[in-house]
């Protein structure tokens, strides 16, 4: 029962996550946090593994919660509901992709979808933001350690340092503050 | 007889390619198109390079994980359903292996105090990246009045009335169809 919410729930996240990457964490968020699958740090640590480690972002997350859930049969069901709607969807246009792209109907949804994935992400990152500072006890020794990885990873993204380097770099720091 | 084993000679090709490709692209999205761009348009010469901008194109307008997209659409072009298949499962496989793995193994060192502060480090590196991925997806958004009209809505929609992402991403994709018509219809007059 578990694996067919798992499926269906994840089903949704793959048929509505539009631009890749990030575009899937609000909707895998409120997901996960809605049923209660894990927390919201949990899922922050977790996205950290998924940049870590090699394949796609939404596959990476979506294995992890369906296996912290229900074990081996929850992470497939997880990981073949984020899967089964482009693949469905591809396989369906692949022979008329052009056409599918003229149409004024993609078009016009692509021009609204956009935008709103901007607003989802942003929205998700405020909370997320929350779950990573301690609201309560503005400064505190941990928000104040908080703050300077933050700093540090901000100055390495600048500098257009890979991902990984950046995490790693932010563990180290989290060890040493 | 060697059409059939020629096909089937494809579509295990496919499978080993994208399992590869799965296997060694770390972040996911637009960090896998170089390596996908190379195995499949250098190597293997499975798409011609302007497909590949189709590709990315599709993979845009189509809701899904990137790779997924990617993985589907060169299978089934060069191998039909079954290529598709094969590819899908390639490019997924390593990491859900690789997952589950880790999945195991943290689940048993999460409480020691060290791993919990580089946790609390990683946190907020995580914070970063997810803002420079926000700024990226903000800077490629078309300049117009209906976008930031759009994004601010869908903006207050999520935080202030918490609304349901899904019906969010439904409304925006609505309003956008309807102002697209509207516009022709400007542009026709």
């Amino acid at each position: 029962m578990i694996c067919l919410k798992l499926f269906w729930e994840f089903l949704k996240i793959g048929a509505f996550t539009f631009g890749g990457g990030y575009a899937m964490l609000p909707l895998m968020r409120q997901t996960v946090l809605a049923n209660r699958w894990t927390t919201e740090s949990r899922i922050v640590d977790f996205i950290a593994v998924s940049e870590s480690t090699p394949g796609p972002l939404a596959v990476n997350m979506s294995t992890y919660i369906g296996a912290q859930t229900a074990g081996l049969a929850g992470a497939l069901a997880a990981t073949l509901g984020v899967v089964l709607p482009s693949f469905l969807i591809i396989l369906l246009i692949s022979r008329s992709y052009r056409k599918f792209q003229a149409s004024p109907v993609v078009k016009g949804a692509m021009e609204g979808l956009r935008p709103a994935v901007v607003a989802l992400v942003a929205a998700a990152l405020l909370s997320v933001a929350g779950s990573v500072f301690d609201v309560g006890d503005l400064l505190s020794r941990a928000n104040l350690a908080s703050v300077a990885v933050v700093l540090i990873a901000a100055f390495l993204c600048y500098k257009k340092k890979h991902p990984i380097l950046i995490i790693a770099v932010s563990a180290l720091a989290g060890m040493a503050l | 007889m060697m059409e059939m084993e020629k096909k089937r000679g494809t579509i295990g090709d496919l499978f080993v390619t994208f399992c590869r490709i799965g296997a060694f692209t770390f972040g996911g999205g637009y960090a896998m198109i170089p390596l996908i761009r190379r195995e499949v348009v250098e190597t293997k010469k499975w798409l011609a390079e302007e497909e590949m901008f189709d590709l990315i194109a599709i993979a845009e307008s189509t809701p899904g994980p990137l790779a997924i997209n990617a993985a589907t659409f060169v299978g089934s072009r060069v191998g039909g359903v079954p290529g598709a298949f094969s590819a899908t499962l390639g490019v997924v496989l390593p990491s859900f292996f690789i997952i589950l793995l880790i999945a195991g193994v943290l689940t048993r060192v999460e409480h020691f105090a060290i791993v919990q502060k580089a946790f609390r480090g990683v946190r907020a590196g995580v914070l970063v990246l997810i803002a420079s991925a926000l700024v990226s997806l903000f800077r490629q958004l078309p300049r117009r009045t209906f976008t930031y009209i759009a994004l601010a809505a869908a903006f207050a929609a999520a935080c202030l009335a918490q609304a349901d992402s899904i019906a969010i991403l439904i409304l925006c994709a609505l309003c956008g169809i309807a102002w697209n018509a509207y516009e022709k219809k400007k542009v026709k007059k």
